[in-house]
């Protein structure tokens, strides 16, 4: 009987399960544009970083003038540049949205999926981190050396740890070359990583705005979500290509068009907009081990969603726990505002006080939605 | 025959009712909002209160902030390269080029600024040759080994007025004059701050007495500026015969420096223009096509009829 060869072929069979003959839940939404943009965020930053690193020079000599030699001197430099810099920024804020999805339509419940996502957000974060280094403005030097030093409060091998990250007794020419090394290898172990995050969800198949099962509802995937996915494509290309052309710089901290200077230290260090709500909470614990650990386990507390006890569906059918979602969003946007502004009151406790509520969001979430239940139940 | 049997018994399964019935998804919000209960209207409002009120907080907390600080924030001036499609006033960046050379390369270098970045942009090709030519390299080894001086080409940066960071700072009572390139780009407020700066010299408050060496200027971080007010009226001789008042001065060395942060500023900016009409083309035949594809199924209807 005749196959065809997409079907038959051992590596098209393949590209033919995840984006072909997928069967998919037809009510998604464009909430789950995000992740196919995730992929087009993550081949653009590579395909722009490759070129980068043609002409970039990892020494900390001439670092910060082989990046002004590529925006002056290459040939559309510039713009590759400005693409990398403010790709970075999308590939966040796409992110952010994607996780925002899962957390309110409890996509969590797919454990593997779900986990690997946050191992994907983690090394997304570490590979920003460490190409926001790579330029050697004043930003780059101090923000490595502040978010390095973070380390050295580790009781006992913080130190040690430290110099070994750095490779040498401050932030360096080594750290520089490490850096960058990191930064050119992550980003394939990122597309490893999501290989597998779609594997474990193409075994389950995609969670849906409804929350229930829509296997007696399936649609396959091409043509009907490979072109609404071409249809966010344009939309974030249009939005970043313009961004790029009209104001490149706006999200640049003007102290990283200064070479990195280690005598002076900026007025206000900050990281770029992306990290501001985890930099917010750093600080706003005011013992230096609290405030990291505070900070990783902002992070790390993503892990816990799966295993929330009680929950059986998305916020769509629990009203509390929506107007909390939704406070929990507003607040992670302030705490992005709380980490851009100096150290000063009333700052300090306006961050203690959001940093409090986004710890409590993870344990107020599933007691809301515990007793939401608890009160539809008519059996309890 | 048994196909159109097929067919007609089909729809009439699928008909739910007599009589045309357009099944399409409402997004308006003002029915959005009309269909909520009264319950929810009031939490919608008191939620948008809430909201509008957090942000207000925000901003007056932010503003209030920042009015304690000690220097000034510069206002936004009307540049004519403002507008999201608007260029350079070229006219203006050779005069302000022209500022540069005569009065702010005596100590700022420039020196990531090449001759080759004024072709077209500020002179013609030859007229930039020429500025170039008024420099002197110093090139080398020639076939003897032996360094040697000639005139400045295209490819040439511009020259720094010292030999190094440490003979800068030793001119300036140990004030290093940053290099003017990236300054724009390096300076919050960008060219709205340079020109307040250079305009904004002054005597300092009652009580406030200047160290040597040291200038008042309220657009500066701590009011206390190493360089002293260079620009004045008719300090320079302008070739095209424009006033040169100092704000007429201040103004066109600003947006100069501007071009030299974002020498590529036209060319994305024409770009821009160029993608925006590819994308909107790009868009609209996609999502046509895709309403396309997705029209039988937005507009099915699925129609559970029990057995009698």
């Amino acid at each position: 009987m005749f196959k065809p060869i997409r079907k038959s072929n051992p590596v098209l069979k393949i590209l033919n399960t995840a984006l072909v003959d997928l069967p998919a839940p037809v009510n998604l939404s464009t909430w789950w544009n995000f992740g196919s943009l995730l992929g087009l965020c993550l081949v653009l930053q590579i395909a722009t970083g490759l070129f980068l690193s043609m002409h970039y020079a990892s020494n900390m000599e001439i670092a910060f003038s082989s990046v002004i030699h590529i925006t002056r001197d290459v040939n559309f430099g510039w713009l590759i540049r400005a693409l990398h810099a403010n790709g970075a920024s999308a590939f966040f804020l796409c992110m952010y949205l994607h996780m925002g999805r899962g957390l309110y339509y409890s996509s969590f419940k797919l454990k593997e999926t779900w986990n690997i996502g946050v191992i994907l957000f983690i090394l997304t974060m570490a590979t920003a981190f460490v190409g926001y280094v790579l330029p050697w403005g004043q930003m780059s030097f101090w923000g490595a050396t502040v978010i390095t030093n973070l380390f050295s409060a580790i009781p006992y091998i913080g130190q040690d740890l430290v110099q070994w990250l750095w490779g040498g007794f401050s932030v360096s020419n080594a750290t520089l070359n490490r850096f960058f090394a990191f930064h050119f290898l992550l980003p394939f172990i990122l597309a490893a990583m999501s290989a597998i995050h779609l594997l474990f969800l193409h075994q389950t198949g995609s969670n849906n705005p409804l929350g229930l099962c829509s296997d007696s509802d399936k649609i396959p995937f091409h043509i009907y979500y490979s072109v609404k996915d071409i249809v966010g494509f344009i939309v974030l290309l249009m939005a970043l290509i313009l961004f790029c052309l009209l104001c490149p710089n706006l999200l640049i901290d003007p102290d990283n068009f200064l070479p990195a200077n280690p005598l002076v230290t900026p007025a206000h260090i900050k990281p770029e907009w992306y990290f501001l709500w985890a930099y917010a909470i750093l600080r706003s614990i005011p013992n230096k081990l609290g405030g990291v650990c505070a900070m990783f386990l902002a992070i790390l507390l993503m892990f816990t969603l799966p295993f929330t006890p009680q929950q059986r569906r998305g916020n769509q059918f629990y009203f509390p726990n929506q107007v909390l979602f939704w406070m929990f969003s507003v607040n992670f946007l302030l705490l992005t505002w709380i980490g851009g502004c100096p150290v000063e009151s009333p700052f300090i406790t306006l961050g203690s006080l959001f940093t409090a509520f986004y710890f409590m969001f993870f344990i107020l979430n599933p007691i809301l939605f515990y007793f939401w239940d608890l009160l539809l139940s008519p059996s309890k | 025959m048994a196909a159109l049997i097929g067919r007609a018994t089909g729809q009439a399964l699928l008909r739910a009712q007599n009589g045309l019935f357009v099944q399409q998804a409402n997004l308006s919000f003002k029915e959005t909002i009309a269909r909520l209960s009264r319950g929810k209207k009031i939490a919608a409002g008191v939620l948008g209160t809430v909201t509008a009120g957090a942000i207000g907080l925000g901003v007056a907390l932010q503003a209030s902030v920042l009015a304690s600080e000690l220097e000034l924030h510069p206002p936004a001036y009307p540049w004519t390269h403002n507008g999201a499609f608007s260029s350079f006033d070229h006219a203006s960046l050779r005069r302000g080029y022209q500022v540069y050379k005569e009065v702010c390369a005596a100590c700022h270098s420039m020196k990531y600024m090449a001759y080759r970045e004024l072709v077209n942009t500020i002179f013609t090709e030859d007229e930039a040759k020429k500025e170039a030519e008024q420099i002197t390299v110093i090139d080398g080894p020639d076939d003897e080994g032996k360094m040697f001086e000639r005139p400045g080409k295209l490819s040439d940066y511009f020259p720094s007025p010292y030999a190094n960071d440490e003979a800068a700072k030793a001119a300036n009572n140990g004030a290093y004059p940053p290099d003017l390139t990236y300054i724009v780009s390096a300076r919050h407020g960008g060219e709205d701050y340079i020109f307040s700066l250079l305009t904004s010299y002054c005597d300092p408050p009652a009580g406030i007495e200047m160290r040597e060496g040291l200038y008042f200027n309220p657009y500066f971080n701590g009011g206390a500026i190493a360089m002293a007010q260079s620009i004045f009226n008719e300090v320079v001789t302008y070739d095209d015969g424009t006033n040169p008042s100092a704000s007429q001065l201040a103004k066109d060395v600003s947006a100069f420096l501007k071009f030299a942060s974002e020498p590529e500023h036209d060319e994305r900016k024409r770009m821009a223009m160029k993608a925006i009409l590819g994308f909107s083309v790009l868009f609209v035949t996609v999502y046509y096509y895709k309403r396309h594809k997705w029209a039988s199924l937005k507009s099915r209807k699925i129609v559970f009829r029990p057995k009698k």
